[in-house]
């Protein structure tokens, strides 16, 4: 609810023009800025911009009849959908509360018998290549050059990506904001699948175009512009269904970049329609590295499920050079909350059972593995690499960087924040010169923290920490929980 | 031989017997960029990608059997096959024309966003799936003989013809759920007798003047290449076959 304190607010009207949904009025008999509460949800963006911090923005006290069965949330669905008839909608990740194993893991560092490191003395580094790694390496006799030919590599100063998050689902100004950022950092984007505009061309060194079911955007000069191309099979968010851009969304600009006309609806289809098994999956592969003329690595990206390691496999030797897998509490721009909150499962043990599998096969260094889905700190990031990750993608962390507030209201197309919408009036909230920046700063501040973290274990490359679970100890998790995240009990 | 103003060989013989896909790719797509106007694939056996991802405007000529993922993602130059072409043919192209004397398999012009693909006899499962158009990019895929199921699934824009010059006098359509899902472009079915099943997001229309004008259009592309009178295959009955709806999943949600 909005709490407006009448001493303080001067009826100046920021909060009228600043909300999106349409919770603050100005009466002009009474001249007094009244409220819908009923509309608010939780944005923030009124109280951060009143200039006299009149405004408090709270959870509404009048609560339900207390049941640990029958949360408001429960109730209010199903009122919606006797409303409606509809499938629920949300924007976000999944904020159920299954466990969040990086909260029950904790890392090592070194105390006397082997020192740690000072990373403001010491050289520490993060650069990490991405790409399909030769089972052995052979020189040219006589000299020092490489026989073995390598695929394709991608060099990140840092292992942080920015995950897909496509045009249309975001304004332009964001995807500008996260190319440039991308730029200066020394690490890469991901366009999603709905295109890439003209515009941002000039970053496509840092830049992975999507490949998804819907195609859209996808055409010869787009593949090649990119430094990398990610074929998208599926999303944590929603694992197992296609994705739609309401035709609301489609605007001129995005219809422009989508290449569908303006207004009617752009349709991802669950399925790649030439995609049904791992020989598919390959075929498309080495369609694209054909088109690309074997120049750049080719992502594959799932949702974590319950055979995610099986399926790793398959894609490895379907010609992957990375694959991504996207956890239970990965992010979007619009999904039915029910296949939100109740599909997948989370990152942490998707990971530890891929790299424990492509281990066990021997086919561990043939792809990089990334992994995004709840990556909130510098700190998930490490233990995802002692788990076994190449690197990591986030996009709700970059999002918050960039203003949002995690209101989980993406799909309405209203983000006050102007991060998740089309609506120009909205979109112009972000600044992509600042947004830019404030991205840097926060990879910036991640990389102290990692060489920090690192430098307190002894190691000065995060190359060591790659899958050392020795690194790892956990805290209150089962036997079972131990086993299949390789760690150990904390204390043993 | 012809030759360029660089003197070079404009045109180009490649026998692929023994050659994988990714040599003949490779040969391909050095000599377009050596500024050969005609390639002649002669001995192709299943070799898969041909063409795919190449983006000048250049014939190559194909004798025997390309595999699946025929001219994908190309982009303005034309390919005939005088043989069968596999699955994929097409799929997600740009621009260009892909000609076939004969056969093609499942999916046949996916997600095409433009260029003209023809096909004389009969195509696979899924053909024109996704295909979608953007402003003056319209793919177009007419088929001489019949389909199955699913033909313009999902379609979001361009042009199908399906002409069904293959059956008997009398010979039903054999396709199901024609277009289901289709939420853009047009499809044009001749020959119809009945037989055929649309999916539930078509709607059925006689055709208007303009729809005649463009059957016309490529009827007539068609007859050229294959030989027919065009005049013989306009003479059948055409229905117009368009989607009821260009946001089929607009009221699928609560808010
Ligand atoms: S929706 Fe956001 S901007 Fe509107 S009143 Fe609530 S917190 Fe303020
Ligand atoms: S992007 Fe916008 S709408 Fe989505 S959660 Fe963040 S602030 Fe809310």
């Amino acid at each position: 609810m909005v709490d407006r304190d009448p001493e303080r607010c001067i009826e100046c009207q920021v909060c009228v023009n600043q909300c999106s949904f349409d919770v603050h009025y100005y009466d002009a008999e009474d001249d007094e800025v009244r409220s819908h509460e009923e509309n608010c949800v939780g944005c923030h963006r009124c109280a951060v911009f009143c200039p006299t911090q009149a405004l408090t923005i709270r959870r509404n006290p009048l609560d339900y009849r207390e049941n640990y069965n029958w949360r408001p949330e429960a109730i209010e669905d199903v009122i919606k959908q006797a409303e409606t008839g509809g499938v629920l909608l949300t924007g976000m990740g999944n904020d159920k509360g299954y466990r969040i194993y990086w909260d029950h893991l904790v890392l090592n560092a070194s105390q006397v018998t082997n020192p740690s490191i000072d990373p403001l003395r010491e050289p520490m580094e993060l650069t990490t290549w991405l790409g399909r790694k030769p089972d052995r390496v052979e020189l040219a006799p006589d000299s020092i050059d490489l026989k073995t030919e390598l695929s394709p590599q991608v060099k990140l100063e840092i292992p942080v990506m920015f995950s897909a998050m496509s045009y249309g689902a975001v304004s332009l100004n964001v995807h500008e904001s996260l190319a440039r950022a991308a730029t200066e950092a020394g690490t890469l984007w991901n366009t999603g699948e709905g295109g890439l505009h003209p515009r941002l061309y000039q970053y496509g060194a840092n830049t992975i175009v999507q490949v998804a079911s819907g195609r859209f955007g996808v055409h010869p000069e787009y593949l090649n512009i990119a430094r990398a191309v990610e074929i998208k099979i599926g999303q944590g968010a929603k694992p197992g269904i296609g994705g739609h851009l309401p035709g609301e969304k489609v605007s001129r600009e995005v219809s422009l970049t989508r290449m569908i006309p303006q207004g009617t609806d752009a349709l991802s289809p669950a399925p790649h329609h030439d995609i049904y098994s791992i020989e598919d999956l390959a075929q498309l592969i080495y369609a694209l590295k054909e088109a690309t003329n074997y120049q750049k690595p080719i992502l594959v990206k799932i949702a974590a499920v319950h055979n995610s390691a099986a399926i790793a496999s398959g894609m490895v030797r379907a010609g992957a050079d990375i694959i991504v897998l996207d956890g239970l509490r990965g992010s979007t721009g619009a999904a039915p909350k029910i296949i939100r909150d109740n599909v997948g499962i989370p990152i942490e043990l998707a990971l530890a059972s891929v790299d424990s599998r492509l281990r066990q096969e021997g086919i561990r260094n043939q792809a990089s593995v990334v992994i995004a889905g709840g990556i909130r700190t510098s700190g998930d990031v490490t233990k995802a690499i002692a788990l076994g990750a190449d690197a990591v993608y986030i996009a709700t962390s970059a999002l918050i960087a960039l203003g949002c507030h995690v209101c989980q209201q993406c799909h309405t197309g209203k983000c006050a924040w102007g991060i998740c919408t089309t609506d120009p009036a909205l979109t112009k909230r972000v600044n992509p010169e600042i947004g830019a920046r404030r991205l840097t700063n926060l990879l910036h501040s991640w990389s102290l923290e990692i060489k920090d973290m690192l430098g307190g274990m002894g190691i000065n490359a995060v190359e060591s920490l790659r899958g050392n679970r020795l690194h790892l100890r956990a805290v209150g998790l089962t036997d079972t929980e131990l086993e299949i995240l390789g760690v150990k009990m904390a204390g043993s | 031989m012809v030759t360029n103003k660089k003197g070079i060989d404009q045109t180009m013989k490649i026998d692929a017997s023994d050659i994988s896909y990714k040599e003949l790719n490779a040969r391909i797509k050095d000599a377009a960029s050596n500024g050969v106007q005609r390639i002649e694939l002669r001995n192709v056996y299943g070799q898969r990608y041909i063409g795919t991802g190449l983006d000048r405007p250049l014939e190559v000529e194909i004798f025997g059997t390309p595999g699946n993922d025929l001219g994908a993602f190309m982009n303005g130059s034309r390919i005939i096959v005088y043989g069968n072409a596999q699955d994929g043919c097409g799929n997600t192209m740009n621009s260009g024309e892909i000609i076939v004397h004969g056969h093609a398999g499942d999916i046949v012009g996916l997600s095409a966003r433009g260029g003209e693909i023809f096909i004389k006899e009969d195509v696979g499962y899924r053909a024109g799936i996704h295909m979608k158009e953007y402003e003056n990019k319209k793919p177009v895929l007419v088929i001489g003989g019949t389909a199955q199921d699913f033909l313009g699934e999902y379609m979001a824009g361009g042009i199908l013809i399906l002409l069904g010059l293959n059956l008997k006098e009398g010979e039903p359509q054999q396709t199901n759920f024609i277009g289901t899902g289709m939420h853009g472009g047009v499809i044009y079915l001749g020959n119809v007798v009945d037989g055929f099943q649309l999916g539930k997001e078509v709607g059925v229309g006689e055709l208007q003047e303009s729809d005649y004008q463009v059957l016309q259009k490529f009827v007539e592309k068609f007859a050229v290449y294959f030989d027919y009178d065009a005049r013989e295959i306009l003479r059948h009955r055409f229905i117009k076959l368009f989607p009821l709806n260009l946001r089929p999943y607009g009221r699928l949600y609560a808010y």
